[in-house]
């Protein structure tokens, strides 16, 4: 099972979800300038401010020569996890339907959030029970999430009622493509891997990916 | 020219001795861009010229210490390989004038400052002063500062861990915004500023060079405010975090590589400053060919390129044969990189335009020789400051004083802000703000064990009723955050914010509080490696607080096992540690009556000092689940901030309950909480009750619900924002 994490010019997350993947698989950094994916088995587009992110949010990263391998990727059925700043480039890609607009608050915000998870049927949900809680931060200042007429199936988690930081229609805080294989979110699972730091309830995410990966 | 009432050099700041001694220097009258480029070189903010002489007093030796003040941060040794490089700074007149781009650049300054010698930075923290919530003024100025921090840090992938906000009358104006940032280094990736190798290539990295920030040092940072400072927006520089944070990684490359002989960031008077001081520290000289520099304005004139302010550069000095090796990593990463100048023996700073030269200044004179002045120190016969508005009556209950000190905005939670800022990113904040007295940060992802733990430190309030006591209680204050989380510490660094050090109490502040500090780092074995000064923070109402800011950075063992500042379990027993002995004199509660007084009680340095290394050796032990340092608003706000943080009561006893004994502050004091058999083995304990319950009873005192505890706490800053 090998990971590969996209790392373009302001991405701030790369490592950090480097880092979280190798503990359940292999993981590399992609260049964005690369077209080569490297083999990998799942990719994780990760937070920060790609390309500075003074257009819009993801709206120049959807450009970059490595996404055109990774939409051809998604396509083709591979497992893509879009976290933060991944979430709006996927959108941006249209992989994922919908748009993240400013938060209500039109103010940054980093908190730890419960989440629960709504669909286990992707990749990256299926090591979790159905309406599980996961204690994850969130961290971003563009996360308000906006899909008129989604199918209810394409949500993946929901904020926990009472806990929505940004504004997000419905509470949704993640949502997958009408295949499944490719799925964004705004909180980090990627900072939800050690007790230590705050939480291990992120883990999941990486685990179930790398559970479908050997199965 | 020295005569005349407009003379060029007066209104860039220059007296007229000092005009002479620059003509004395160069042998010769200066031309316009040697006189602009002279002018910032000796400003205060560059030359240090009331401070210098002061600051040698200060300790800056120690076993760990590997750079101390001088280089662009200081840095110490943390084991396993590694070393920790840290500095404070301040941005505080360009933040009064726009808040959002000065306090943003601040941030983005003191970066560079780290990632020039070598560090990855891993966290920065903020210390910030304004005035009353209750001015739209200081509403603006906070609200615009905490989002020009969070877009600065947050955007360029560095958390903002930790930090601390006071709002005063005296900051109302000139408001304070110091940023501090940490990094990590193997040591053998460290590198220095000197300039070295005759016939090297200096090349400028980055953003290209605008008219942002002309003059800045000198306009802005060594004068005070006035009316017309909204003229001077255009001379507060403009921050590209995304153009910083390619910087950073490619600087960090190219030091891996070793393709760089040395480096050295613009900051203050851009590029005149950088080269200089490059070349004095290497004994060297540089040509720098300013038609050659990347420029975004087309027509600029040369003096304006050398002066520039533009953010997002570095120099560095780099062999020609690892040239083409520097500029393919830069392409990689998309950062500009300009070869303009060389290294020279003339041990001179000469400025060419193509062929022609238009500049030509001896370094030493530049960077070394700016005249330092000697302050004129004098006590003030009376009281320099207006008492603070009363706002809560004689009299009141107890509750009622407890509940309007948690709502008064300098003890308030700050969640408002640091909620704006990303605490999180890089995966090592094992404990996040509000969560314990410092915030804690894991090496292991850097190859090394246990973590460090960082603070930042100060009261201008208690500075203002006694400036030496001031002063030495911001380092103990710190020094105590960091022994609340098993930490010891290995360095600190400073910044001195004061009014103008021409006036003579103004210089007595100064002078007094150095020497605070001074007495407060000896007693704890703590060396200074570096920091900053800022004069000149006062208006027409006056002078600001005298506010030295402690910034410190210490080491533990073990993460797991820090104790947080929440009380954590129903059972736990409750115990004070001292020595304490705490005053109303320059508390929170004199304030809120409408008072400030004119001294602090004396401060036994050394009982306090043999206490910290008491309480960090048992938290080490691992056994405490709570410890938090009394601060301000009393034992009475320490003990309801643990019933916050850990949503529980608790029922409590005390020996003495009279208003200095719950609200009354000094140093020393914490409240400690875990296994009765664990803390009553603490040596020294004093056992005052215990966890449980849904309120916070002080026994025949007080009985406050943690709801309303909280409600009050977490209420009063949004509360005061939105009035």
């Amino acid at each position: 099972m090998k990971f590969g994490v996209v790392r373009f010019p302001g991405s701030c997350d790369e490592v950090d979800a480097l880092l979280a993947c190798r503990r359940f698989g292999e993981a590399e950094l992609l260049w964005h300038r690369d077209r080569d994916l490297r083999g990998v088995d799942a990719v994780v587009i990760p937070g920060g401010f790609s390309y500075g992110d003074y257009l819009r949010a993801g709206a120049i990263a959807r450009f970059a020569p490595v996404m055109g391998s990774v939409v051809e990727f998604a396509r083709d059925g591979g497992p893509v996890l879009g976290i933060c700043n991944g979430f709006q480039v996927l959108c941006e890609a249209g992989l994922l339907p919908g748009a993240l607009l400013p938060n209500r608050s039109l103010r940054f915000v980093c908190r730890q959030v419960e989440v629960v998870v709504e669909n286990r049927d992707t990749p990256f949900t299926r090591a979790c029970e159905q309406g599980e809680r996961l204690s994850v931060p969130v961290k971003h200042q563009t996360g308000r999430y906006f899909a008129p007429g989604i199918a209810p199936e394409q949500v993946v988690l929901r904020y926990a009622p009472g806990q929505n930081p940004n504004g997000a229609q419905d509470d949704i805080a993640g949502v997958c493509g009408p295949e499944g294989n490719v799925v964004g979110l705004m909180p980090h699972p990627e900072h939800a891997v050690d007790p230590l730091t705050g939480s291990a309830d992120g883990g999941r995410l990486f685990e179930s990916v790398a559970m479908v990966a050997v199965a | 020219m020295t005569g005349s009432a407009t003379a060029p050099h007066r209104e860039l700041g220059l007296t007229d001795s000092e005009y002479d001694g620059i003509c004395e220097r160069l042998g010769r009258e200066p031309n316009a861009l040697e006189l602009a480029v002279f002018s910032l070189m000796w400003s205060e903010h560059c030359a240090y010229k009331h401070s210098r002489k002061l600051l040698r007093e200060l300790p800056t030796d120690g076993p760990y210490v590997l750079m101390g003040p001088g280089e662009n941060a200081g840095v110490v040794d943390i084991g396993d390989g590694l070393a920790v490089a840290f500095k404070v700074e301040s941005h505080n007149h360009p933040s009064a004038v726009e808040p959002f781009q000065g306090a943003a650049t601040g941030v983005g300054g003191i970066l560079r400052d780290v990632f020039a010698v070598g560090a990855r930075p891993i966290a920065v923290l903020d210390s910030l002063r304004f005035g009353e919530l209750d001015s739209a003024r200081s509403r603006y100025l906070f609200d615009w500062a905490v989002k020009g921090i969070g877009h600065y840090g947050n955007s360029i992938g560095v958390p903002t861990v930790g930090g601390e906000v006071y709002f005063e009358g005296p900051y109302e104006q000139n408001c304070l915004v110091n940023a501090m940032c940490v990094g990590v280094a193997r040591r053998a990736r460290l590198i220095r500023s000197a300039a070295a190798g005759v016939g090297n290539e200096v090349v400028l990295l980055g953003a290209r060079t605008g008219r942002d920030g002309i003059g800045g040092a000198s306009v802005l940072a060594s004068a005070e405010l006035s009316e017309e400072d909204a003229s001077k927006r255009p001379s507060v520089q403009i921050g590209d975090p995304f153009e910083e944070s390619k910087l950073l990684e490619c600087c960090l490359e190219l030091l891996d590589r070793g393709a760089v002989a040395a480096l050295q960031d613009l900051g203050a008077a851009g590029l005149s400053s950088s080269s200089s001081e490059m070349a004095s520290k290497g004994g060297v000289g540089i040509d720098v060919d300013v038609s050659r520099v990347p420029l975004r304005e087309a027509d600029m004139e040369p003096f304006e390129i050398m002066i520039s302010e533009s953010q997002e550069r570095m120099l560095c000095v780099a062999e020609p044969r690892r040239l083409p090796e520097l500029l393919e990593v830069c392409d990689r990463w998309e950062v500009r990189a300009t070869p303009i100048g060389a290294v020279t023996d003339t041990g001179r700073l000469r400025v060419l335009d193509g062929d022609e030269v238009v500049g030509d200044m001896p370094v030493t004179a530049l960077v070394d020789e700016c005249p330092l002045y000697d302050l004129e120190p004098e006590p003030p016969p009376g009281p320099i400051y207006p008492t603070p508005p009363e706002r809560l009556p004689r009299g009141s209950g107890a509750t009622q004083t407890l509940l309007a000190l948690l709502a008064s905005a300098s003890i308030a939670s700050k969640r408002f802000a640091f909620e704006q800022y990303d605490s999180i990113v890089g995966s090592r904040t094992a404990r996040r703000p509000q969560i314990a007295d410092a915030a804690v940060l894991t090496l292991a992802g850097d190859g090394g064990s246990g973590a460090l733990a960082v603070s930042i430190d100060g009261n201008g309030r208690r500075a203002a009723c006694d400036p030496y006591t001031g002063a030495a209680e911001a380092v103990l204050e710190c020094a105590r955050n960091l022994a609340c989380v098993g930490a010891e510490p290995l360095g600190l660094t400073n910044c001195l914010n004061f009014g103008n050090p021409e006036k003579p109490h103004i210089a007595w502040q100064l002078t007094r509080a150095v020497a605070g500090l001074r007495d407060a780092c000896l007693e704890l074995g703590v060396p200074v490696v570096g920091g900053n000064v800022s004069l000149y923070n006062e208006g027409a109402e006056g002078p600001i607080y005298p506010t030295p800011i402690v910034g410190m950075v210490g080491k533990l063992p073990d993460p797991e096992t820090v104790p947080r500042l929440g009380f954590a379990e129903e059972g736990h027993a409750v115990a004070l540690l001292g020595p304490f002995a705490p005053a109303l004199e320059g508390s929170e509660l004199e304030k809120l009556r409408g008072g400030l007084a004119d001294c602090l009680p004396r401060v036994d340095l050394q009982a306090q000092a043999d206490a910290l290394v008491r309480l960090s050796g048992v938290v080490r032990e691992g056994r405490l689940a709570t410890v938090h340092d009394v601060s301000d608003g009393g034992l009475a706000c320490a003990l309801a901030e643990c019933c916050i943080g850990g949503g529980v009561g608790a029922r409590i006893e005390l020996p003495e309950t009279s208003e200095a004994d719950l609200f009354g502050e000094g140093p020393g004091g914490v409240v400690i909480a875990g296994p009765r058999a664990a803390v009553e083995a603490v040596q020294g304990a004093v056992v005052v009750g215990s966890v449980g319950g849904g309120a916070l009873e002080i026994a025949g005192t007080l009985t406050v619900p943690v709801a309303e505890l909280a409600r009050v706490y977490e209420g009063a800053i949004p509360a005061a924002l939105t009035r």
